[in-house]
């Protein structure tokens, strides 16, 4: 299961472990024309289609970190393309064989299981519409800039990463994130047929790749609507997706969402891994961390008109953007283009459905004066998007906290607003 | 953790159509069954109490050595250089509460257990998984060490290691990890 060697002689050698497949009367791999080496089948790939030449939308490096941003402003739909949904890993994918791709289903289970692609593609499948959103995402402290700022305790902190700057657009402040059409099989499926012993309480998931990235979820969530996905808007998961498999974790933060996916152990508490107990705790002001957050919470962003657009001159305009909530449906989305002192209701644009971007429409004439537009979600718990200075307050801090400080705060959904200028330009306004 | 557990078992029930069907009939018989082989070679998480800790053991002398050759072109000569995001691998005690808390092993990580676990698994990049087990407690050793949690002479091995008392280990709330699905939390989750 060595996933780092590719190429033909290691496809010969493993023709002994597909001769085992055929004779317990599983398929060979479908699609896979018979002796037809793997790089032939990628020399054909001129054959897969490309955008207009005209058209410029592409994906943004998110920083010092691998990794990169969806073009939001770009985005039509509650879909990002699979050539523009946001990436966040260090690995590329590229050499995971799914002919040797293999998934461990075992811990506290009656049967332990080992599946291949092929076995999964057997099984009853379903395709659901869900975001998957970097837990800090929008964040105005990131941990790159932890170490721009030099910070690590001495105070010299400079300005925070885009909370300040006039100038970023929504795919800096809000592009580590994507929603997908995904295809796959229940998660529940597969510990069904594993059959899960009655002391379990929590999963571990892992991937294959180099540092295998591990979270544990609580076997509830495991069992209810994790997905297997081994297809993304309707064609294979991209590799740099997690191809050939990876699990869709409905509304958690990102980073649970384990991407080449090759083990579930069944276990009755949590791991403790690295990414529990340090980059994804929460550190409170008082000193004490809170941990296991899991779900992300009730946000929204006008994706037009957003910071770097330009609105010609005064006059109608469509104002539309994204609400999504790891909490369930958006129930409602108001849009205010006074700066915040009246707000309507946006109309929510069909499907809205749960853990998925809902695309919002507010139809506006603008009278050609400077103002700010606002965008504030309310999911189907009734939890409502806080403005900065409502989240501050709940922290417990003023707005220069966020300005200095080293401390990465997850979860960061406020609502952002964008400044229009009398010539029709448009800011980011976080701080005014 | 226990009780978590036996909570959670009325909802599996509900889920799945009772224990009956969980431990018999598996409802599709796809999936081949996994050898005790195969399991070892894969299973490599180590959770809080330890024990899946392979046995070895290791010295913080020996770790240094290790240290010096595998780890320090990144980390530093001392492993106090915060050349990464997670700054340095030590130091930061005191300053959870300031405006720039500086989260490292000795002053953030909660379990010892988690730091055999990410060097075995994540470290060095590029290497990962190709340091051995004796190695990994060599060097989890010389940075318990380092960070003034262990002493010198100390002999780490998969019985003592998940007993250390981490210096926040009472840094988290609540005290053990809990999840209820759809409960209702302040904004951002917090305080
Ligand atoms: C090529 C550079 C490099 C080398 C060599 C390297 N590391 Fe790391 N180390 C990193 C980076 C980058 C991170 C942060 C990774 C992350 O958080 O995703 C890290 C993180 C860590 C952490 C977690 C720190 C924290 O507080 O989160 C530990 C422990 C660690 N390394 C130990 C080691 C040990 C032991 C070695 C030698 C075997 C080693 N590293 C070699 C780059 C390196």
């Amino acid at each position: 299961m060595d996933a780092k060697q590719p190429g033909r002689r290691r496809f010969l050698k493993s023709g002994a472990a597909l001769a085992g497949l055929a004779v317990s009367g599983i398929r060979p791999a479908a699609g896979q024309t018979p002796g037809a080496s793997p790089d032939v089948v990628h020399k054909e790939r001129a054959a897969y289609g490309q955008p207009s030449r005209f058209e410029a939308a592409s994906r943004i490096p998110a920083g010092p970190n691998p990794g990169s941003r969806t073009p939001l402003q770009d985005v039509v739909g509650i879909i990002a393309a699979n050539g523009l949904h946001f990436v966040q890993s260090s690995y590329s994918g590229d050499n995971i064989d799914p002919r040797k791709h293999r998934l461990l289903i075992h811990g506290m289970v009656h049967r332990p299981l080992i599946f291949s692609l092929e076995d999964l593609k057997r099984l009853p499948s379903v395709s659901r519409i869900h975001f998957v959103e970097c837990t800090g995402n929008t964040s105005p402290v990131t941990p790159s800039l932890t170490t721009i700022r030099g910070g690590i305790g001495d105070g010299t902190g400079k300005g925070s990463e885009w909370i300040d700057e006039l100038h970023q657009s929504v795919q800096q402040t809000h592009g580590k994130m994507g929603c997908a059409w995904y295809t796959g099989v229940l998660l529940s499926v597969l510990l069904r047929e594993a059959g899960v012993k009655p002391e379990a309480g929590w999963l571990l998931l892992e991937g294959a790749e180099p540092g295998h990235l591990s979270r544990s979820i609580p076997l509830a969530k495991g069992m209810d609507d994790v997905l297997v996905a081994y297809g993304q808007n309707g064609e294979a998961i991209r590799p740099e997706q997690g191809y050939p498999f990876r699990t869709v974790v409905p509304g958690f933060e990102g980073n649970i969402n384990i991407k080449w996916l090759r083990r579930v152990k069944v276990i009755d508490q949590p791991h403790m891994v690295k990414e529990e107990i340090n980059n994804y705790t929460s550190l409170r002001l008082d000193g004490k961390a809170r941990w296991f957050q899991l779900e992300m919470p009730v946000k929204s962003v006008i994706t037009f008109p957003s910071s770097g657009q330009r609105l010609p001159g005064p006059g109608f305009y469509n104002i539309t953007g994204l609400a999504w909530s790891g909490r369930g449906a958006i129930r409602k989305v108001e849009v205010s283009v006074d700066s915040g002192r009246t707000w309507k209701d946006a109309q929510l644009e069909d499907p809205v459905v749960r853990m998925a971007w809902t695309r919002f429409h507010f139809p506006w004439t603008w009278n050609g004066e400077a103002t700010r537009v606002l965008s504030r979600s309310t999911d189907e718990q009734g939890d409502v998007q806080p403005t900065l200075a409502e989240f501050s307050k709940v922290w417990g801090v003023n707005l220069e906290y966020w300005r200095k400080t080293t401390n990465f705060v997850n979860h960061f959904n406020v609502i952002q607003p964008w400044k229009i200028n009398g010539d029709g330009s448009v800011q980011n306004a976080m701080l005014g | 953790m226990r009780c978590l557990a036996n909570l959670l078992v009325p909802a599996i029930m509900a889920l799945s159509g009772g224990l009956v069907t969980l431990a018999q009939t598996p409802p599709y018989n796809v999936g081949r069954p996994a050898t005790d082989q195969e399991i070892r070679a894969w299973d490599i998480a180590i959770g809080p109490e330890g024990e899946e800790l392979p046995p070895g053991s290791g010295t913080s002398k020996e770790g240094a050595k290790i240290y010096a050759q595998r780890c320090a072109s990144c980390h530093g000569p001392t492993a106090a250089e915060g050349k990464f995001i997670h700054g340095p691998l030590l130091g930061g005690r005191e300053t959870l509460t300031t405006l720039y808390p500086l989260k490292t092993l000795g002053s953030y990580w909660p379990f010892a257990t988690g730091i055999w676990d990410y060097i075995r698994r994540g470290m060095p990049p590029g290497g990962e998984g190709s340091l051995t087990t004796d190695e990994v407690y060599h060097l989890t050793a010389f940075l318990l060490y380092r960070n003034g949690i262990i002493k010198e002479t100390d002999v780490l091995n998969e019985k003592n290691l998940p007993k250390i008392q981490m210096p926040n280990r009472n840094g988290f709330v609540p005290a053990k990890p809990e999840w209820k699905p759809g409960e209702k939390r302040p904004h951002g989750l917090y305080p």
